[in-house]
């Protein structure tokens, strides 16, 4: 079991109100994501849920139990850390058995546990090794090893990834997501990377200055975002947010459009304008049109193979019925 | 950096520094060679470099007509009882003030640095006088208090820089592991802090060891150390050199090998971290 | 940044370091401050209340201002053989030849070698007058020996405490020469700087901190230098290598003066606590927290 549900659960340093009271509900098995720009109070609500950090006001409950004054060691959940945080002193098979040390669990069943966890994370060439002598990626794998052992009622894991190469990132996100699947565990994930949380969530709460902007699917995020914050924060490249008389003609104070919403031409279209930067990916192009007069630069999606490039003239039609509009308070209408 | 000096510039560096090392570090060899002559060659004109008949004899004479081994061991005792208390009193305020900082740690920090700047003679009255009310004049027990309140500072200061480079992430893991602040301690922190505790007590045994104005105040013959041993040769016999530097010596000896060991720690422990 | 439970284990944990350092401050200088104002020979007791009057006599003695003008002349000597010294060593170390750890181990180690043996090893064994090294050197080439210790007193003993901290210096400036961001040096070659101009605006701001730091330890522990004179020169002849804490140890322990002892100590406190304040600034400026 792994339901956790915050109930008006706040958070002040001294003066500064870093969470407002905020309620949310995170059902048995589910994959979370908490994303939002650096500062946004993302790692700090993972840290009152894992009991590292004291709640200034509000309830948190583990599966209907109120946790909120337990310890860390007591909420039964497991944790991942940005630098990985492992026992540098431990070799790879004494870090992950700690947590079963500390729970008193049997020799013989440690060592299960161990071997299975290893054999699934490709770690048993290493267990002998100390952390130091790994690389990210496998120090990461222990981490995560560490974690899975104690068969916690919930994940949280803390930008896991933020410490790996491109490539690794990519490798890790799949490992994680598989693991998911395979335990269907709750995860509570957190991340400043909107690639990740629409890639691996069941569900994402967008946090912005504290504030739960909004909750929901990735698709649901990506298809109706509640505000212009969420608009410009999920997907990538990002939305275009057009302000001006060209929303006003639509009724509306700011209007938005994804890349992947807008017509191209070399004929016609509503929008003219010249390439500015031109990437062509293979599989997609991506234009950066200056001098529509509408916006310093439209994003663009065109096709993979078109023979387009930086200086040429092009024309653009948003899809009408893509568009996204928002009013005065910045709220979607 | 990142290009090599050429052989020729190299050669002539090598040779400079060895001179400048060698002449700095002389009047250490110089009483070493010297403790191996024989008194007639030590104070001999011109002065005999190595082409002596090597001797032992100014050691077992020292050893054996001024009980140079109690010394030995006050030194033992003090440096060493004086740095251990020192870090039973020191390490649970290092590691609170390293992991659990409140606004006021770093006043608490400044003004235990502060207390290491009062001059030992200002309060050398007061404290000759409390000792000897006490019957604790020339006793081990009080020069093992008085070098461990001497030292306080410094090996409080030095376990809290150490004891800063550890990742409070690790700390926070282990709580999540479910190891309660005993298990924390024992099993995470302790075996992480070890480096760092060792070598405060190295730099701090070094310091208390060659302490010479407490001991050389303090004591008269019970609980003196060598500071005080070697200070007796100020009188005429300190011309017998070669004792002379059979004692001094054995007297510095032990300290100049953990010295070498401990140049890293000497710099943080002496600047207070500022330097590292 | 954590529990309420944590914090109060916390202050138990300091509270030992804090009780102890704070009886260890307050006890004795109170009682100093306290013994200041009274008559008290320690042979004679009972002492009686006397007011400002051995503050009085301390300034006024006829060993206090050579004491204190040697204090000074003793700091300051040290100060600057081993700060322009230490610099000059430590680039020369920080150079890249055979054998660096050897000739390191070498440079630092007259740092550990206890005071009371430094000063007798230079006394007996190098400036002694007959026997000594130099006077063996000044014969050799033909000069009359001197005494070192009787004509030039203050100036053995700055060249022997030298001696004990140069490596101090050196250590300390090669630690933090060290740590110069060598892409910045490749930087200003690629910008022209020549080896001077280097040294002058990226090494010399670069140690500035560091040698501040070399200025104010030394400083504590130079004002406090004892047992070099304690076992030389016993602060002679007269009062030509008496300091300020050798005159207060004659007041206190030879002369039995207790209440001028402590007067003198009041006033040692005092110049060291000037010392202090700067070296305080200094240090805490880069304590971040």
């Amino acid at each position: 079991m792994g339901n956790i549900t915050l109930e008006n659960v706040a958070k002040r340093f001294g003066e500064v109100e870093v969470i407002p009271p905020l309620d949310l509900n995170i059902e048995d098995g589910e994959f979370v994501v908490f994303v939002g720009p650096s500062g946004c109070g993302k790692s700090t609500l993972l840290r009152l849920i894992a009991g590292l950090e004291d709640v200034s006001g509000g309830r948190i409950l583990i599966d209907g139990q109120d946790a909120t004054e337990a310890s860390p060691a007591k909420r039964g959940l497991a944790m991942v850390f940005q630098s990985y945080a492992l026992y540098p002193h431990m070799s790879v098979r004494k870090n992950i058995a700690f947590p079963m040390k500390m729970a008193g669990m049997p020799e013989d069943e440690q060592k299960r546990r161990i071997d299975a966890a290893a054999t699934a994370l490709n770690l048993t060439d290493y267990l002998d090794r100390r952390p130091g002598q790994l690389s990210g990626g496998q120090r990461q794998r222990v981490a995560i090893g560490r974690a899975i052992v104690r068969e916690p009622s919930a994940f949280l894991f803390d930008e896991p990834l933020s410490n790996l190469d491109a490539a690794l990132r990519v490798g890790m996100r799949l490992e994680i997501s598989e693991l998911h699947n395979r335990l269907k565990t709750t995860m509570i994930y957190v991340t400043h990377d909107q690639v990740e949380a629409m890639t691996m969530a069941d569900k994402i709460v967008v946090l912005q200055a504290g504030r739960i902007e909004q909750v929901g699917s990735p698709m649901e995020l990506y298809r109706n975002p509640r505000n212009v914050f969420v608009a410009g924060f999920i997907g990538s490249p990002k939305m275009n947010l057009l302000t001006g008389p060209t929303a006003a003609e639509f009724g509306a104070e700011t209007i938005g459009i994804r890349p992947e919403h807008i017509g191209v031409s070399t004929e016609s279209g509503k929008w003219k304008g010249r390439i500015g930067v031109s990437e062509h990916l293979g599989s997609d192009t991506f234009f950066y049109v200056e001098g529509t007069g509408i916006a310093d630069a439209i994003t663009v999606r065109a096709d993979g193979e078109i023979d387009l490039y930086h200086g040429d003239d092009i024309w653009l039609t948003p899809q009408e019925d893509k568009l996204h509009r928002f009013g005065k308070d910045g709220n979607r209408i | 950096m990142a290009r090599k000096t050429t052989t020729g510039q190299r050669a002539l560096i090598t040779v400079a520094a060895w001179g400048i090392g060698l002449l700095i570090s002389f009047p250490i060899i110089w009483t070493i060679l010297t403790s191996f002559k024989t008194e007639a060659t030590a104070i001999a004109s011109p002065p005999v470099w190595f082409n002596f008949d090597w001797t032992l004899q100014n050691y077992i004479d020292v050893n054996t007509r001024s009980d140079y081994l109690r010394y030995f061991w006050n030194s033992v005792v003090i440096a060493v009882g004086s740095t251990l208390l020192g870090l039973a009193v020191a390490i649970p305020a290092a590691w609170s003030m390293a992991f659990q900082p409140t606004k006021n740690t770093k006043n608490v920090l400044m003004w235990m640095l502060s207390t290491k700047m009062m001059p030992a003679v200002g309060v050398l009255v007061p404290v000759y006088l409390g000792l000897r009310s006490m019957g604790l004049l020339d006793t081990r027990i009080a020069l093992v208090t008085i070098m461990m309140l001497m030292n306080l500072p410094i090996i409080v200061w030095m376990l809290f820089t150490y004891f800063r480079e550890i990742p409070g992430e690790i700390l926070e893991a282990a709580r999540m592991d479910g190891a309660n602040l005993r298990n924390e301690i024992i099993y995470v922190l302790t075996p992480m802090a070890v480096p760092g505790i060792a070598s405060t007590l190295l730099l701090n045994v070094i310091l208390a060891w060659n302490e010479a104005f407490w001991t050389l105040n303090l004591t008269t013959t019970n609980a003196a150390p060598l500071t005080a041993f070697i200070a007796s040769f100020s009188s005429p016999q300190g011309l017998f050199y070669a004792k002379l530097s059979a004692a001094s010596t054995m007297a510095i000896a032990p300290i100049l090998i953990l010295g070498w060991f401990s140049q890293k720690q000497l710099v943080r422990g002496l600047t207070f971290g500022a330097v590292k | 940044m954590a529990t309420q439970r944590a914090h109060k284990a916390a202050r138990l944990m300091i509270s030992p370091s804090v009780i102890l350092l704070l009886a260890w401050m307050i006890i004795p200088l109170g009682t100093t401050i306290y013994f200041s104002f009274l008559r008290y020979n320690i042979l004679t007791p009972p002492p009686s209340w006397t007011g400002v009057e051995n503050y009085t006599y301390f300034l006024t003695d006829p060993a206090f201002i050579p004491a204190l003008v040697n204090t000074l002349v003793l700091v300051l000597g040290v100060l600057i053989i081993t700060t322009v010294g230490g610099i000059l060593l430590a680039l020369l170390l920080n150079m890249d030849f055979w054998g660096q750890g050897i000739v390191r181990i070498l440079v630092i180690s007259p740092f550990f070698v206890m005071p009371t043996v430094s000063a007798l090893v230079w006394k007996n064994m190098f400036m002694h007058p007959v026997n000594g090294l130099f006077a063996h050197l000044f014969r050799a080439v033909g000069l009359q020996p001197v005494d070192f210790l009787s004509t030039m007193p203050l100036l053995s003993i700055i060249i022997m405490v030298a001696w004990a901290w140069l490596p101090f210096a050196t250590l300390i400036l090669l630690t933090a020469l060290q740590s110069l961001d060598s892409e910045q040096m490749e930087a200003a070659e690629m910008d022209g700087a020549g080896w001077l101009s280097r040294f002058i605006y990226l090494t010399l701001p670069h140690l500035t901190r560091s040698i501040t730091v070399v200025v104010l330890i030394q400083t504590i522990f130079l004002l406090a230098v004892f047992a070099e004179i304690y076992v030389t020169t016993a602060g002679g002849p007269g009062y030509a290598s008496t300091n300020i804490p050798f005159f207060i140890y004659n007041l206190s322990l030879k002369q039995f003066d207790a209440g001028m002892g402590a007067a003198g100590g009041v006033i040692a406190v005092i110049i060291a606590n000037i010392v202090a304040f700067f070296l305080m600034r200094a240090v805490g400026k880069n304590l971040e927290l």
